[in-house]
């Protein structure tokens, strides 16, 4: 039975969620506020919270930063943006806060539950193998597909479960080119048309987790009219 | 171009030429240069670009001040020598000529009181010698004449070559003494002549004449010297004057550049762009009217930023405020529908009517959102090189329209643009002909040369449908806003996915415009829907069907498209 927390400031919106997707079969903690939410989070029952559907604007702290917030407490759990502003700055900071993926209000049940069950199965450990380079060094970085641990000169680094299946993704074809489409599809389980900013926002972070100089990145470089590629180291 | 050198003019001047106006040999060889010495050249060949380059260069305020200075130098110092040449010219003749004729006067009156008359040959010799003897200057020769007598104090010279007829002729006659300038060989000199009278008698004069030729050599060179010295200060001169001038153009041109650089910035959309500016000349006025301008375009920009930015503003509140409540009504009316079936057939129908309609209003507030951005200039085209036949086929998968449209898509067309907007016109057009035309809907993609033969490629994708057609003057209005075809058109209102909210199509070509693309429109009776066999129809039908065609130009990677 998925648990997901719900932070969402009108009551309405909340009510008519939390119904449905109790009808669904999903248990659900509600809050109002980004701190209500923190602390329950905190609280006895945060650790059972496997998935987190935040509003932007929110009384108090706003979605961004309760994004940031949990991102610092935890990396494994997806958090999904819901936004009543559609606008692409909005949706674009969100992103870059750490939010898995985004969906602009209002929005269907049963694509939400879509959205959800997607994220849900990101967070899932991928189906454990030899793959290629496990363990290797790659110029400093060790990937342990395994273990599903990442570490850069020795430092663990922590990714969340989106950023790293991307990072799994890339690394498994060094060299290969893969497009915007082609990743929308593999990683966020989804190809709705123009959600390539989930694509550029995750790669950011990913950047800005493991390069050196996050604007002349070296691991995960931008093919320019195409895509992306993990090297040429 | 072409100065005499002087050569041709000197020719005619020989021996005894005595000439009375003083004119020296180089101011007649000026005038007799070979001034008929054509240039030889034919007309340049014409180049257009290389003349306005030189003409802008010799247009140029600099260069036409420097010309400016040097020239009403060059007349200033020029005009200056002329007047001190001749001043002085004539100072040191005049001063050579009283001193000459004064000396012989004085000089004849002392030796002529004890000259008996008439002489012979002997005692005029010895007269003219007396006469030299006591002249101031040793250069002088003296000749004597009485009658068919002559006598010459240096016997080297032969007196008739220098001494003229017409000097002659004047002193014979006259009762004083009279001067000539005369060039001989080449070199000037002076030649003084008097009559000798008598002290007392009748007969004031006694016949007899005496004549004192003078070198002029060393006042020539003099004069010569005194316009040497002038024509060597005027190059000084002239190269002060274009070093004062560029100063000048300088001091001009810098605020004229800095204006120039300052407009640029501004038109370049730096509106905090201003000039310094100090002094009270036309200038600085300039200047300052340039910063008034701009603290007012500044102005006016920031009070039309505030404006956009509160519109801006006004639209996220707005989107924020009706989709809240959207939010929560989408969520309970899905509820609602699902357990419609349990309910009886009234509330059934409320709660499916319910849906459909938060359905809707969820689309129109969409539209509304989105069409207040690009009035609000707050769309940004997020483009990428993308296949666009497979961003058709996975535009008509998502909305489920893969089996009720026919496609004819081109393989391998890839163009920059942005995948989502490009689906939103897809889905804008083609649910549109599903929605108002009959089926068969057909999309075709294709690539074509530009009309205008520039070379540019275009992508086309058109969209047909085979229903009624668009009524006569829906044309011009179908895609403006909330615009909507007569009944014939909307009879596929009731199907599931409900009215339109009379905005797409202006959506649409929004996002059309945007890719620097169009949508035209057209009936298939007008033999286009496409792929070129909408011409059969229109035989039957006096209305074949409506087709849209979307034309974008074919970007691709590499090319300036952002």
């Amino acid at each position: 039975m998925p648990h997901v927390l719900l932070i969402e400031d009108d009551a309405s919106v909340r009510d008519g969620m939390e119904l449905v997707l109790r009808r669904h079969g999903y248990d659900v903690d509600t809050a109002a506020t980004g701190e209500e939410a923190l602390d329950l989070l905190d609280g006895p029952g945060g650790g059972k919270v496997e998935l987190a559907v935040l509003d932007l604007m929110l009384p108090g702290i706003d979605g961004f930063e309760v994004c940031r917030r949990i991102r610092a407490r935890t990396t494994a759990m997806p958090v999904i943006m819901l936004t009543a502003r559609g606008d692409d700055q909005d949706i674009v900071t969100g992103l870059e806060a750490g939010a898995d993926d985004y969906v602009v209000k209002p929005v269907t049940a049963p694509v939400l539950e879509a959205r959800i069950r997607a994220a849900l199965r990101r967070a899932e450990p991928s189906p454990a193998g030899p793959a290629p380079g496990a363990g290797a060094d790659l110029a400093g970085l060790v990937i342990d597909r395994a273990g599903l641990t990442v570490t850069k000169h020795g430092v663990p680094v922590a990714l969340p479960p989106t950023e790293l299946r991307l990072l799994l993704e890339l690394s498994a074809s060094p060299g290969r080119v893969f497009s915007r489409e082609r990743l929308l599809e593999s990683i966020w389980d989804h190809t709705f048309l123009g959600d390539s900013r989930l694509v550029d926002a995750a790669v950011a972070r990913l950047r800005a987790k493991l390069e050196d100089i996050p604007g002349k990145p070296r691991y995960v470089q931008t093919v320019r009219g195409f895509g992306y590629r993990f090297g040429p180291l | 171009m072409s100065r005499g050198d002087g050569r041709g003019g000197g020719a005619k001047r020989g021996p005894g030429a005595a000439r009375g106006d003083g004119a020296t040999g180089a101011d007649r060889a000026a005038r007799g240069s070979g001034a008929a010495r054509g240039d030889g050249r034919g007309t340049a060949p014409k180049r257009r670009r290389p003349r306005r380059l030189i003409g802008r260069l010799i247009g140029g305020l600099r260069v036409r001040l420097v010309v400016a200075f040097v020239v009403v130098a060059l007349i200033s110092a020029v005009t200056a020598t002329a007047l001190a040449y001749r001043d002085a010219r004539t100072a040191v003749l005049q001063r050579t000529q009283q001193a000459a004729v004064h000396d012989l006067r004085d000089q004849v009156t002392a030796v002529a009181a004890d000259f008996e008359i008439p002489p012979d040959q002997r005692s005029l010799s010895r007269f003219t010698a007396q006469v030299a003897d006591g002249l101031v200057s040793d250069s002088r020769v003296v000749v004597a004449r009485y009658q068919d007598l002559v006598a010459v104090s240096d016997s080297r010279t032969d007196p008739d070559a220098r001494i003229s007829p017409e000097l002659r002729t004047a002193v014979h006659i006259g009762d004083e003494a009279r001067f000539q300038r005369v060039m001989w060989r080449g070199e000037p000199y002076l030649v003084v002549g008097m009559p000798v009278r008598y002290a007392d008698g009748d007969r004031e004069t006694s016949g007899l004449e005496v004549y004192a030729l003078t070198d002029l050599r060393a006042e020539r060179d003099d004069i010569a010297a005194l316009l040497d010295s002038a024509r060597e200060g005027t190059v000084p001169v002239v190269v002060l004057a274009a070093a004062l001038a560029l100063l000048a153009a300088g001091t001009v041109l810098r605020p004229v550049r800095k204006l120039g650089r300052a407009t640029r910035e501004l038109a370049a959309g730096d509106l905090g762009s201003r000039v310094a500016a100090t002094g009270h000349d036309e200038l600085a006025e300039l200047a300052r009217t340039f910063n008034e301008t701009a603290d007012a375009l500044q102005a006016s920009d920031a009070e039309l930023r505030e404006q956009e930015a509160k519109a801006r503003r006004f639209v996220a509140d707005v989107s924020h405020e009706l989709r809240t409540p959207l939010a929560a009504m989408t969520m309970v009316a899905t509820v609602l529908e699902e357990d419609a079936d349990q309910l009886p057939p009234d509330a059934a129908h409320a709660a499916r009517t319910v849906g459909a309609e938060t359905a809707r209003l969820a689309r129109l507030v969409d539209d509304l959102m989105e069409i207040s951005r690009f009035d609000a200039k707050a769309v940004r085209l997020n483009a990428a090189e993308t296949d666009l036949a497979d961003t058709v086929r996975a535009s008509l998968a998502l909305r489920g329209w893969t089996d009720r449209v026919e496609t004819r898509l081109a393989e391998g067309v890839r163009a920059v643009v942005d995948r989502r907007r490009i689906d939103v016109i897809v889905a804008n057009l083609v649910g549109n002909a599903l929605r108002h035309g009959a089926p068969p809907v057909t999309v075709t993609l294709a690539t074509a040369p530009s009309a205008d033969g520039s070379g540019t490629e275009w992508v086309t994708l058109a969209v047909a449908d085979h229903g009624p057609g668009l009524p006569p003057g829906a044309r011009e209005r179908v895609f403006d806003r909330f615009y909507k075809a007569d009944a014939a058109r909307t009879r596929g209102a009731a199907d599931d996915s409900g009215q339109g909210s009379g905005l797409g199509t202006a959506i649409a070509l929004e996002n059309a415009r945007l890719h620097g693309g169009t949508i035209e429109v057209a009936d298939l009776a007008d033999g286009n829907d496409g792929n070129g066999k909408g011409g059969e129809r229109a035989a039957h039908e006096p209305r074949g069907g409506a087709v849209f065609t979307l034309r974008l130009p074919l970007r691709r990677t590499g090319e300036d498209t952002e």
